[in-house]
């Protein structure tokens, strides 16, 4: 699979990521190695086999639906840098959508 | 140029469970922003999700209700984007392997049914909850992070606004009746988008869509739609391109407003989530969760007018929520005659729950105390004026009717032994109203009615007493 420096664009702005003109050519490089190596499991011949989105041959386990108070909005709100009644306060964003 | 219009709808619902769909939080509306939520909804690293069984019951009630394929085999995946909202900057949805497909809804519109296709449906978790303040910061809770939903996507199958409306009625109906959600438009519990597009009448391909999220009733909906079909329309005849975009529905004004212009479909990089094993859902489960199905709206509307013989209102009054009809239901399966308990519902029960800003739920009526005081009213035990007394203080104490009445010795006069020799006494003691009697005037015996109620508290059975009356009366 090719990898060009578009492609890494691309993703970088989906990901919130900014690489400067240098960083990109080096980037771009890396990744294309990355996924080369990844793309050798494509000659294991898997003629037959059930396709799976999963290595580990199990099930999931459900849980009863029985709610569970665990931390208290205080604990939780620790980690947070702003906050306002309660609240967890961010800079404002008005588009949701605004990447689509 | 005649143009037709294609209409497609993604209808999310917030299944009833009573915690989170990955992790234990409790789940629960109006709760204090923040309260119900823990690390796995924070996404602290490390924690894992772990899927609630009820999710998946209710989603396939749901699946069976709209006589869908369940798939065998389903798993989850994320879709990946970045919002204050969603602490893990990614969704867990069902992209690749859905819940369900292929369903229906029947429809009927102008006289003609019709089936709309539902192309999908699938389970995934809601975001948390962004208020927006005008000093440059947005406020985030998230008791709602995690919250289970299922999404039903229709087929493109709808051709006109009044078959739209149609099909979130039934929908909404449908899946009501299942108790899978409360679909509360107004509380969030169901959420609307819609897409429509048209295109000239003979042309194959589909036009260009435009969306509407977040539509706050179904009039809006319809409204919006006819708006759209008008305003695509006036676009293409004077030569011009509809929009990939969304718009959203002003109330004010009865407009659709542009709020951005799309230029492809968003690139959310899904992919199967890790976290996660797929999820085998055996037929034994099916067949499970099909047994304990309540019955639907329908066949209730269908047994009440045509077995009960209720009128086509009383019938509807009854199906507009499941806990009035279930409440209806256990009434008459504890012997009450279905005609009455429809009256003293409709009327009484639910001016009550009006007056007192209550739900059924909350009160203490029990439906075999309704059973209870009506068959007391149809053997004649107490008077319907009675009645009101005593369904006034089962509602609010809880009191046995049958105890209550006997108690308060309410137990209706109708025994002629003791009503003969009043009926006697007070026509004796009333000369001027005998007088009035042989001079045709029918107000004299409403008087002697009246004595002989207020001497009897309001006990004596006025069929009763009417008919002494007037044999005692012809005799003078």
């Amino acid at each position: 699979m090719e990898i060009t420096e578009d492609t890494i664009k691309h993703v970088a702005t989906l990901s919130r990521l900014e690489f400067n003109e240098d960083e990109i050519g080096t980037v771009t490089e890396q990744m294309s190695s990355i996924i080369n190596m990844a793309d050798q499991l494509s000659e294991v011949d898997t003629e037959g086999v059930d396709e799976t989105v999963q290595v580990v041959d199990r099930d999931t386990v459900f849980r009863e639906d029985k709610p569970e108070h665990w931390q208290s909005r205080a604990e939780l709100m620790k980690n947070v840098p702003e906050q306002a009644n309660g609240f967890i306060k961010v800079p404002v964003i008005i588009n949701k959508d605004e990447d689509e | 140029m005649n143009f037709k219009s294609t209409i497609g709808f993604e209808v999310h619902f917030e299944l009833k469970t009573k915690s989170k769909i990955f992790s234990p939080s409790p789940v629960s509306y109006g709760a204090e922003a923040n309260t119900e939520t823990n690390v796995i909804d924070w996404a602290m690293p490390g924690v894992l999700p772990f899927v609630n069984k009820d999710v998946y019951r209710l989603g396939i009630m749901v699946a069976l209700a709209t006589h869908a394929h369940i798939l065998p085999t389903t798993h989850f995946d994320r879709k990946n984007y970045y919002y204050p909202d969603s602490p893990k900057a990614y969704q867990i949805t069902q992209f690749f392997q859905p819940l369900a497909r292929d369903g229906y809804v029947e429809i009927e519109v102008h006289g003609k049914k019709k089936r709309i296709g539902i192309h999908e449906m699938h389970i995934e978790e809601d975001a948390g909850k962004n208020t927006h303040g005008t000093n440059g910061f947005s406020y985030v809770d998230l008791n709602r992070q995690g919250v289970p939903l299922l999404e039903v996507v229709s087929e493109p199958e709808i051709a006109d606004p009044e078959e739209g409306y149609a099909y979130l009625e039934k929908l909404r109906k449908i899946v009501q009746f299942t108790g899978a959600s409360d679909v509360k438009m107004e509380e969030g519990s169901m959420r609307v988008d819609t897409n429509i597009s048209i295109r000239p009448a003979g042309q194959k391909e589909l036009g260009t869509k435009v969306e509407m999220k977040n539509l706050n009733s179904f009039e809006h909906v319809r409204k919006s739609l006819a708006y759209e079909e008008k305003r695509q329309a006036q676009v293409l005849l004077s030569g011009g391109r509809v929009q990939l975009s969304t718009r959203r529905f002003d109330d004010a004004t009865g407009k659709t407003v542009l709020e951005r212009v799309k230029e492809g479909d968003a690139d959310y990089r899904y992919f199967p989530e890790p976290d996660l094993a797929p999820d085998h859902i055996s037929q034994e489960w099916i067949d499970e969760i099909a047994a304990t199905l309540p019955r639907s709206a329908e066949e209730r509307y269908n047994q009440y007018v045509n077995d009960f013989g209720l009128k086509d209102y009383d019938a509807n009054v009854l199906l507009q929520t499941k806990e009035s009809s279930d409440f209806f239901d256990a009434a008459v399966a504890a012997g009450a005659d279905p005609q009455l308990a429809a009256n003293w519902m409709n009327t009484q029960v639910n001016g009550y729950l009006n007056d007192n800003r209550v739900e059924l739920a909350d009160i203490k009526l029990t439906p075999e105390h309704l059973a209870a005081m009506i068959k007391l009213i149809k053997d004649g035990t107490i008077s319907s004026k009675i009645a009101k007394k005593v369904f006034a203080e089962t509602i609010t104490n809880g009191t046995d009717p049958k105890k209550y009445v006997e108690d308060q010795g309410m137990v209706q006069l109708s025994d002629t032994s003791i009503l003969e020799p009043m009926v006697k006494e007070v026509v004796d003691s009333n000369p001027q109203s005998v007088e009035d009697f042989k001079n045709g005037k029918d107000r004299a015996i409403g008087y002697l009615v009246g004595q002989l109620m207020k001497q009897t508290r309001g006990k004596a059975n006025p069929k009763v007493i009417n008919k002494l009356l007037n044999e005692e009366l012809n005799k003078r």
